[in-house]
């Protein structure tokens, strides 16, 4: 993926750019709003990652509002160190599709990234959804690995859900929490794990292949493993 | 050019500054006014004093002379010159007061009759009137004359003598002088009275307000008791220095909190850095330092976030995400969210609310409180134990208990319980902030309503006490507060934007 970052911040933009490459995407750097702005406008991008505060006479929220002002629907995400919930509100109201608060762990940064630019591409509206011999169909709400019916609760359905519409990539605890159960706090123990867990007993437990992966330090990731 | 050139002073001289600062005071405004006022309402009464009384007189003085007139005019015409010098010489005789003056001359000017012994010089108009000094009967005194023509070319003079009516008005002027003297003096003395008072009253206020702004916040504004105005004010000033110091104790007690709860992870990381970098000998070792720094700065991070929230969350900013919303839902899905973990630590969940709880509030919030509540509930039960979530609604409140069957918290420490970092001594070895129940309290605080902390005997029962209508602040002051930190935000430019 074509990847844009405007940060200001010397440290933290080498840091997120390094490690954006690392993961295979092709990154461009810009450290203030002006140019920023002329290369999000100039080039295709799959993503924007944007700070708000920027130097430059362009902040990140006139950065945003400008190209969006242009037709221009790069997904982006903003990051902040402006973390209260208004601030938040006001960066998605002004077209921003994500918002991580600074500071952040660079593997929930590239998470939230990849999936947000993959939602970009817009698949249409679905209504079967299969990774490897596990197939969910989106109408009858049925889920099928191996052919084999699996009985699933309404909430556990929606963990797998969101799970197979992010197949291939790392999901985090948070982005679990707020896309499974719109949660916007952080719990202090590890709820998450444990229904990811109990989803974990009823797709992969009694079959050889698990497609349901815990990613250290980072999150999880349903995917076929290559033998 | 080594001459120093001395320099021009934009202030004004210290005497007119003096001058300047003697005027803005608002006691001496005030006294300035009430003098103004009592010298204006003297100078009217005392001029309405003078024309009721002198120009009464006056006025009197005019009509008898012309009725007067009238009536020797009447004689003259019925009677002829014979009947009209009857009638002076009787009238004459009859004026008791000796204050009539009349004279007839014929037209060569010879007198006929009268009590003046010649005309007056420069009386030669006929119906106007004169006053003027007089002689009679060898005294000189003042009068005030009006001359008539007759038919036949004889002229009449008709007068009163008014020097009585002169020492009258002499003795007035003289009296409305003194009077406004002392009237102006009373006004002064007035105006020094209220400039004392006012400044007595406000003294007081600004001696303590300067205190506090010095930094000595124990002071308070000396009430009177009268319950009169200043007395008000005084005791608004001493509810917003509680309050003030209120908070200032809080900062003061969370910034000694971050010292410990911050510095210490902060430490340990840096520690575990350093020695990383001094002794790992292999990468692996270097690594998992490195990695374990990471988490305790992690730890940090999150405590710094609750603390912000905390921050937001009392400035109050966020009400309005307030809506129409119905917790029995929302308390379904924490309960599902939360039950999964319960039973992995070996707890029972219970669960009792009505069908429908609607209130109007922030869902987000009251979510995260319940999820708070919830999660210190399953932290501090044994395995084995239950936890019972119920909510019962009533009129006006939404109760929201949450019991656990814990260690609970001493009786004595729970009023402190929901201060920011406090941490029961049992709670000592187990992992947490100590911000928990801070933003529960904080969140209920918004809402308008109470966390309570009960025993359960045992363990604790936390009881969210909301209430269902829009919040209404409990003071006057608070509100005072809350306008106040919107017109700051409403002045000072947002952000970045």
């Amino acid at each position: 993926m074509r990847i844009l970052v405007v940060e200001d911040d010397k440290d933290v933009a080498g840091f997120v750019v390094k490690g954006l490459r690392e993961a295979g995407h092709t990154v461009e750097h810009a450290d203030n709003g002006r140019d920023g702005l002329f290369m999000a406008a100039s080039e295709n991008f799959d993503a924007i990652i944007l700070d708000r505060m920027l130097p430059g006479g362009i902040d990140g929220l006139r950065l945003l509002e400008t190209l969006r002002a242009q037709d221009n629907a790069t997904p982006v995400l903003f990051l902040s160190a402006l973390g209260q919930v208004d601030d938040r509100v006001k960066g998605l109201k002004a077209g921003g599709d994500d918002y991580l608060t600074k500071p952040f762990a660079f593997a929930e940064l590239l998470a939230r990234v990849e999936a947000m630019a993959r939602r970009g591409k817009g698949e249409g509206p679905t209504t079967r959804l299969a990774v490897g011999d596990l197939e969910m169909d989106l109408l009858s709400r049925g889920v099928k690995r191996g052919g084999q019916k699996v009985d699933l609760q309404p909430r556990e359905f929606r963990l797998l859900e969101y799970l197979m519409r992010h197949a291939g990539q790392v999901v985090t605890r948070t982005m679990l929490l707020e896309g499974v159960w719109d949660y916007h706090f952080d719990p202090q123990t590890n709820v998450i794990d444990v229904h990811v867990s109990r989803l974990r007993q009823k797709i992969d437990k009694p079959f050889d292949a698990p497609l349901l992966h815990t990613v250290r330090n980072a999150g999880y990731m349903l995917r076929v493993e290559e033998p | 050019m080594s001459e120093a050139v001395p320099e021009a002073d934009p202030k004004p001289p210290v005497r007119i500054r003096k001058r300047r600062r003697f005027l803005r005071s608002a006691g001496v405004r005030f006294a300035v006014l009430y003098a103004l006022v009592f010298g204006i309402s003297t100078i009217v009464l005392a001029a309405s004093l003078r024309y009721s009384t002198v120009g009464l007189l006056d006025r009197q003085t005019h009509e008898a002379i012309r009725v007067d007139a009238r009536g020797l005019a009447t004689h003259f015409t019925e009677g002829g010159l014979p009947a009209l010098v009857l009638t002076l010489r009787n009238r004459i005789d009859e004026n008791l007061n000796d204050n009539a003056i009349y004279l007839l001359v014929d037209p060569l000017g010879n007198r006929i009759a009268g009590n003046l012994t010649r005309w007056p010089q420069g009386i030669d108009a006929p119906h106007a009137w004169y006053t003027m000094p007089v002689e009679r009967a060898g005294l000189r005194s003042h009068a005030l004359l009006r001359y008539y023509e007759l038919p036949g070319g004889f002229q009449l003079l008709v007068g009163r003598d008014v020097s009585t009516r002169s020492q009258l008005r002499h003795i007035l002027r003289d009296g409305l002088l003194w009077a406004l003297a002392a009237m102006l003096l009373l006004g002064v003395l007035g105006a020094l009275v209220i400039r004392g008072l006012f400044k007595r009253s406000l003294a007081d206020i600004s001696a303590t307000t300067r205190a506090i702004a010095r930094g000595d916040l124990t002071q308070r504004v000396r009430r009177s008791g009268s319950g009169d105005e200043f007395d008000e004010l005084a005791e608004t000033i001493n509810d917003m220095l509680d309050r003030i110091s209120r908070l200032m104790d809080g900062v003061r007690q969370v910034s000694n909190a971050i010292a410990h709860d911050l510095r210490t992870p902060i430490t340990r990381a840096r520690a575990r850095l350093e020695d990383a970098a001094a002794h790992a000998r292999t990468t692996e070792e270097l690594r998992g330092a490195v990695d374990r720094a990471t988490d305790d700065l992690d730890g940090v991070v999150k405590v710094f976030q609750a603390l912000l929230r905390i921050a937001e969350i009392e400035a109050g900013s966020r009400r309005s995400a307030f809506a129409d919303i119905d917790l029995a839902p929302v308390l379904d899905d924490l309960a599902e969210f939360f039950e999964a973990a319960a039973e992995e630590r070996g707890i029972g969940l219970d669960i009792a609310w009505p069908r429908e709880l609607p209130m109007v509030g922030d869902r987000d919030m009251i979510q995260q409180a319940i999820a708070n509540l919830l999660e210190n509930a399953l932290k501090f039960s044994p395995a084995g134990c239950r936890v019972s979530i119920s909510a019962r609604m009533d009129a006006t409140h939404i109760e929201i208990h949450i019991a656990d069957q814990g260690a609970g918290i001493p009786e004595t420490d729970r009023p402190r319980a929901t201060e920011r970092f406090y941490r029961a001594e049992s709670a000592r070895s187990t992992p947490g902030s100590g911000l928990g129940l801070a933003l529960v309290s904080a969140i209920a605080n918004l809402h308008g309503g109470i966390l309570r902390l009960d025993d359960n005997r045992p363990g604790l029962r936390a009881v969210l006490v909301l209430p269902r209508r829009a919040p209404n602040p409990d003071s006057t002051l608070r509100i005072k507060l809350w306008t106040q930190n919107l017109k700051k935000d409403a002045l000072t430019p947002t952000d970045n934007s």
